[in-house]
């Protein structure tokens, strides 16, 4: 059953803490096939278990239930020190006691190689995170930034085939976390090692990511490739979690989802049935109420303006719950701006709006 | 400013009344010369000093060299040396076992270590004394269970002593070993597994260097008050091998001997002195 192509395959994992009826479980049953070379990204809001996820993977904790493969063996019962998987951890663990190279060097001297050999590896890996002629400073003399390169360095040192990342980028300021995501990616690629990632940014995972699992509850809501992700949520929490959405409940009447206040919107369904709307912000054009075609959504009111540099956005009510619509700044042609208090109308573009069962 | 120094002279007197005013006291009593029934007499020698390495013969005043005090303090040295590895080997399994409670139970813990000090040091020493001597409970468990024939001698010898300084000084080691490991970042224990160090690798490579402070912090907290300690040797050593503390005590009451008592202080604190410095000075080093 087991492909070489798999890197970690996870079946029906599951870790409660606490026991009888106050158990947590913090992973409830994960099925996962993570795949050779790939960037691989699991991404949650804060608690959905992530952290518990790559401890199992890792070795540092042990699964009340289910299985873990590296590479087709079961790792059950096999201590961290002897996985081919190495970590990179949030708040990087750096050894203040050592030096960045004896940081680096630390997992070969550990599994005993020649001096020459662990020499040799470290400075590679230094060159490779860009930290040549920091070799001597120690941990506190580094800047968040540095840290988390070392961290890197080490980790990659004993040529791990998985490399588990916990949100290795959480600590650093926006600019350094926008450079290291494309750097991260190159370096994966380099090394074609398989990356598992985490993270609760949605913009990181859908920067970086081959494939994103989307967690919540201990559970995985959602597995595909980031556009999948983005462009088909398979349910209201993806939605609404990755890029933020309108939910909008209607019901299905005869000529399709009726919405409170918006009209009819082409949908086939069960009659009677309760739907959710799911419309991205960005996909709705807004123009004035007076120019509604059929088709077109409202009328609405504009209660508020945002304007956040790139982009402008419309808080609108009218319908069953307040709707946003964000427009490019580049596309706002003067005569396209809205005060608070305009009547406005909506048109979505081709396919935007997806019918989820609620 | 002038108000910030003020904060300080609470602390800077007691340092000069209770430390630098008996230290110069007793450096400069060590070149005075005895009087006859105890106390110094105003007039300058290096007698004490010489009497610390050389017998002086009464009739023709020729030196001979005379290791008996050297001895002591080369035994006062091993003793106390041996009493901290001991303290070390008991003190860091025990820290590390009540930094690791949960929070709630860690100062329970912490509390029961310091139950026994809770009483006199001289009461203790004597109990101990109880214990060991050969009609003590120690010797009758081990008869009556036909272990030994007669009783085992374990008390007045070096055994005593050094179980008599453990005793004294083990909560110094352990509490400033708790206060390290409770600082421990213990995701750097799994960091060390992650990259490979088995179990022991773990414990050499990064608790013990991480540890070092509290381990220095232990180790001469236990060492430099069991170098000159009294009590153990006094009263479980009963008298017959002597560490430094009852030799300098010897000289004050019995011998009357003020200014070699004085001497021997001032080679306890300056051995101890160096000891630190040599001690910090390692430690800066491997800072840089
Ligand atoms: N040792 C523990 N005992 C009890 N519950 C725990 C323990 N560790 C984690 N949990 C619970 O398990 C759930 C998942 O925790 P986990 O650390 O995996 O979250 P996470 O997704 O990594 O969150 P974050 O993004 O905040 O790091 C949480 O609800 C947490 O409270
Ligand atoms: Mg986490």
């Amino acid at each position: 059953m087991q492909h070489a192509s798999e890197a970690c395959q996870l079946i029906g994992l599951g870790r409660s803490y606490g026991r009888g009826a106050s158990a947590h479980r913090a992973l409830d049953g994960i099925d996962l096939s993570i795949r050779a070379n790939e960037f691989f990204t699991l991404l949650g809001p804060s608690g959905c278990g992530k952290t518990t996820l790559l401890r199992l993977i890792a070795g540092f904790d042990q699964p009340t239930s289910g299985q873990i493969s590296i590479f087709g063996e079961d790792v059950a019962g096999l201590p961290p020190e002897d996985r081919p998987v190495n970590t990179v951890f949030q708040h990087y663990a750096l050894f203040p006691h050592l030096t960045v190279a004896q940081n680096v060097g630390f997992a070969l001297r550990m599994l005993g190689s020649p001096q020459s050999e662990i020499a040799a590896s470290v400075a590679r890996m230094v060159a490779l995170v860009g930290l040549e002629g920091m070799e001597h400073r120690r941990p506190d003399q580094l800047s968040g930034g540095q840290k988390q390169r070392v961290a890197l360095a080490r980790a990659l040192a004993p040529g791990p085939k998985i490399l588990l990342l916990d949100e290795p980028l959480s600590a650093l300021d926006a600019k350094l976390r926008q450079r290291m995501r494309s750097e991260l990616k190159a370096l994966q690629r380099e090394t074609g090692i398989t990356f598992v990632f985490v993270t609760h940014d949605q913009d990181e995972a859908l920067a970086m990511s081959d494939r994103i699992a989307v967690m919540q509850g201990g559970r995985v809501q959602q597995l595909g490739r980031p556009d999948e992700i983005y462009e088909a949520p398979a349910n209201r929490f993806v939605a609404d979690f990755i890029g933020g959405a309108n939910l909008i409940p209607a019901r299905i009447g005869s000529q399709g989802a009726e919405a409170e206040g918006l009209g009819v919107i082409p949908a086939t369904g069960e009659p009677g049935a309760a739907v959710t709307l799911v419309i991205r912000p960005e996909r709705l054009a807004i123009l004035p109420a007076t120019q509604k075609a059929k088709d077109d959504l409202g009328p609405l009111t504009v209660v508020e303006r945002i304007y956040m540099g790139n982009e402008l956005s419309f808080r609108l009510e009218g319908a069953a719950v307040p709707l946003h619509v964000t427009l490019p700044r580049g596309g706002l042609r003067g005569a396209l701006d809205f005060s608070p208090g305009d009547r406005v109308a909506l048109r979505p573009e081709a396919g935007a709006i997806r019918v989820l069962a609620s | 400013m002038k108000l910030h120094r003020l904060l300080l002279a609470p602390s800077l007197g007691t340092i000069l009344i209770f430390m630098a005013l008996p230290i110069s006291l007793t450096t400069l009593y060590s070149v005075l010369s005895p009087a006859q029934y105890g106390g110094v007499i105003w007039q300058p020698s290096a007698e004490a000093y010489v009497r610390l390495l050389f017998e002086r013969d009464i009739f023709d005043d020729t030196l001979t060299f005379n290791a008996d005090y050297l001895q002591i303090l080369g035994r006062s040295v091993v003793q106390a040396g041996l009493a901290t590895i001991l303290c070390l080997l008991i003190g860091l399994p025990t820290a590390w076992f009540i930094a690791t409670r949960p929070a709630g139970k860690k100062s329970l813990w912490l509390m029961l270590v310091t139950v026994p000090y809770w009483v006199n040091l001289l009461v203790r020493t004597i109990a101990l004394l109880l214990i060991l001597r050969d009609e003590g409970p120690v010797n009758g468990a081990l008869q009556s269970l036909g272990l030994t024939d007669g009783p085992l001698s374990l008390a007045y010898n070096n055994f005593a002593i050094g179980l008599g300084l453990v005793s004294s000084f083990l909560p110094f080691m352990i509490l400033p070993l708790y206060a390290a490991i409770e600082r421990f970042d213990f995701s750097l224990l799994e960091a060390a597994y992650d990259l490979h160090a088995s179990r022991w690798q773990a414990v050499w490579s990064v608790i013990l260097p991480i540890l070092r402070p509290g381990l220095i912090a232990g180790g001469l907290l236990v060492f430099i008050p069991g170098i000159g300690s009294y009590l153990a040797p006094d009263i479980l050593g009963g008298g017959k091998t002597l560490m430094l503390g009852n030799l300098i005590g010897m000289q004050f009451q019995g011998s009357r001997n003020w200014p070699f008592g004085a001497a021997l202080s001032t080679v306890l604190m300056t051995v101890t002195l160096v000891a630190l410095i040599l001690v910090a000075r390692r430690a800066a080093r491997e800072e840089a």
